[in-house]
């Protein structure tokens, strides 16, 4: 303890120097920047802005593209729930009740709280890294493809199983979504599939124009033309804060969010996509009045938001411990990392400590930084709810378009928007929802290569999900969630997500 | 009678059926070695159960006639205007495509005055264009003459 206390000490030294301090700020404008544009997430934000980082020492790089990392996280939540759009695929449940908190005159309140929820956890489960990540990494290092596949299905159960309305709808999202998600190069085998000759597909459909489509362009489609458009509020300065009565509703959301994240965090995959779902389902459940949510629940926006950053830092324990990035972002970052002739793994403590400790003492400070400027321009953000829609709505599609198209410079992204926007408009009008689909688009190729490396293993036996431990645990809790939410198409009964689908429909149609 | 969950029901029924046909090109595999068809053919399979399972299940749902498509005409003009994007973008230059993007839905859908959706159009689009190409490199298509 004594000496992870002398290595941060050393950490800070270097962290809180001016010239670093700079980086990780400006880092954190421009995350929060490319966090609040739709489309452009930290995904597209570290890879765009990486060139820019060639001509600086590998700890100032890394500081300033860890700040864009976590600054984006926090921007994310911004577009969420002002104009429920998705500045990144893990705000998407936060758009679900920040946007209703803001319908009801609480924007103010709801941004409040994703910063300060996002400061909480980003802090705390830094932390948790500083203090846990070998025991943690060497947790994940006993996953092998059964339980990835385990854990990826089960994510997708919890998903459609928290969903509200009907679990049979959001399983065939969620099919939908992994279909999708299998355009492209096989990756074990190279055949191209569902591409059509279109070269661009080759890497599968991205979800950046998934998301966008799905949420900011439909979302767009089925406004913009309504005779009374979304309610533009006004809310007084003192609104702006959350009362106590949502502090206190946000505190256990905020904590459970954040030890969730972590541990998800570290887990391979799309952590904080799935962190954000998971913590939305769980708040949900553990609800006394889960029929709020979807309604502006203030654990809606609190646990996701939290989970969320919370597993931006889990994600960095493969990473920095082992050397193995644990989804998309930390694998951009482990690539940056390598361009500056640092080679993460369990030598980097020992071989770099000055940039290890700094890199562990700047998000410290990143996430100050955070709270600094989120908070304060909570007024400024909720400021463009009074620009009027006619003109707001014709400005967001802009950024749709050039965020989307801004990731891989191709315009078959927004070709790939403008469909996926068609189609998040046909299903809010039959009333789906399209959040599973995201998930399974993002899910779909780990899902495939876990399982077939799986049976590698195994020489075809299905029985090696059931014969390890880990992996049958989640596969029989993901069992017993399908038969709980499946059980009303037998007793013909309305369960909790059906009655909550009648309840928001009540809402939606007085 | 004609529910929305029977009409999205067909529908993935439609789109399974199709992934089946789609799929008959790629080398399925076995049981206990997919191959590349292996998983779209599966999930084709869950789609249709799914599918078929609400077309049969869809009596309770709201009939399709009871949905409300009011706002049609705008929606059909910016799925227009984001075609013209994708098909102009390229071609024309990002400051071009997005200019006239935005004249068109100020000045055309929502009948603004013809000065502000023209100043508002082109200044959006060049400071889109400053703020992202020029400051943050990140590099958007020009057109003609560079525009």
């Amino acid at each position: 303890m004594a000496e992870t206390l002398q290595n941060l000490a050393l950490g800070f030294s270097i962290a809180l120097s001016p010239v670093i301090l700079w980086y990780a700020f400006v880092g954190c404008v421009v995350g929060t920047l490319v966090g609040v544009l739709p489309g452009v997430g930290p995904l597209a934000g570290i890879s765009l802005l990486l060139p820019a980082t060639f001509g600086l020492d590998a700890t100032r790089a890394i500081v300033m593209l860890a700040g864009i990392y976590y600054g984006a996280m926090y921007g994310g939540s911004t577009t969420s729930i002002l104009m429920r759009i998705p500045g990144e695929a893990a705000s998407v449940m936060t758009c679900i009740d920040g946007y209703a908190m803001a319908r009801k005159g609480r924007a103010g309140a709801a941004l409040a709280i994703a910063a300060v929820g996002s400061y909480v956890a980003g802090t705390a489960s830094v932390v948790a890294l500083m203090l846990l990540a070998p025991p943690l990494a060497s947790f994940a290092l006993r996953f092998g493809p059964p339980e990835y596949f385990a854990l990826l299905l089960l994510g997708l159960f919890v998903l459609a199983y928290m969903s509200s309305g009907s679990m049979l709808k959001a399983l065939a999202m969620a099919a939908l979504g992994l279909l999708l998600g299998m355009i492209g190069i096989d990756q074990m085998t190279g055949y191209f599939r569902f591409a059509y000759g279109v070269v661009e597909l080759g890497d599968g459909i991205g979800v950046v124009p998934v998301a966008v489509g799905l949420f900011g362009l439909a979302e767009i489609l089925a406004t913009a033309g309504l005779a009374v458009p979304p309610q533009v509020i006004k809310p007084a300065l003192r609104e702006l804060l959350p009362t106590r009565q949502e502090w206190r509703e946000s505190a256990a959301p905020i904590g459970r969010g954040t030890v969730l994240g972590f541990l998800i965090g570290i887990v391979p995959g799309s952590a904080h996509i799935i962190s954000s779902f998971v913590s939305y389902a769980v708040e949900r459940k553990l609800a006394k009045r889960p029929q709020e949510f979807g309604q502006g629940a203030v654990a809606g926006v609190a646990g996701p938001e939290s989970a969320n950053n919370a597993a931006t830092s889990g994600a960095f324990v493969p990473m920095l411990a082992l050397g193995v990035p644990s989804g998309p972002i930390p694998a951009v970052m482990l690539a940056a990392m390598m361009v500056h002739g640092v080679s993460p793994g369990p030598l980097l403590i020992k071989q770099q400590p000055e940039l290890f400790w700094g890199f562990i003492a700047s998000m410290y400070v990143g996430n100050v930084v955070l709270l600094i400027l989120n908070l304060p321009l909570v007024g400024v953000f909720v400021n463009l709810l009074r620009v009027p829609y006619a003109i707001l709505y014709p400005s967001v599609l802009a950024f749709c378009i050039l965020g989307v198209y801004a990731v891989n410079g191709s315009v078959v992204d927004v070709w790939i928007m403008l469909l996926m926007g068609g189609l998040g408009y046909l299903l809010r009008k039959l009333d789906f929802e399209t959040a599973p689909i995201v998930l399974g688009v993002v899910l779909a190729p780990m899902l495939e290569m876990a399982l077939r490396q799986s049976l590698a293993m195994s020489d075809g036996q299905y029985s090696i999900f059931v014969a390890r431990p880990i992996s049958a645990t989640l596969l029989g809790v993901g069992l017993i969630l399908i038969t709980l939410g499946l059980q009303p198409l037998v007793t013909r009964g309305l369960d909790w997500r059906a009655r909550l689908a009648v309840a928001e429909k009540g809402d939606e149609h007085p | 009678m004609l529910t929305t969950d029977r009409v999205a029901g067909g529908a993935l029924v439609l789109l399974a059926l199709v992934v089946f046909w789609e799929s008959r090109r790629l080398p399925l595999g076995s049981l206990r070695n997919p191959g590349p068809a292996y998983m779209p053919v599966a999930l084709a399979a869950v789609l249709l159960c799914f599918g078929a399972l609400l077309v049969v299940l869809a009596g309770k749902a709201p009939a399709l006639s009871t949905v409300s498509w009011t706002e049609w005409r705008h929606a059909v003009a910016i799925f227009g205007v984001c075609a013209f994007a994708a098909l102009a973008l390229e071609r024309l230059g990002f400051r071009t495509t997005i200019a006239l993007s935005l004249a068109f839905l100020l000045l055309g859908v929502e009948r603004r005055g013809l000065v502000f959706s023209a100043v508002f159009a082109i200044a959006f689009a060049a400071v889109a264009f400053l703020l992202f190409d020029t400051f943050l490199r990140v590099p958007l298509p020009r057109g003609p003459f560079g525009i």
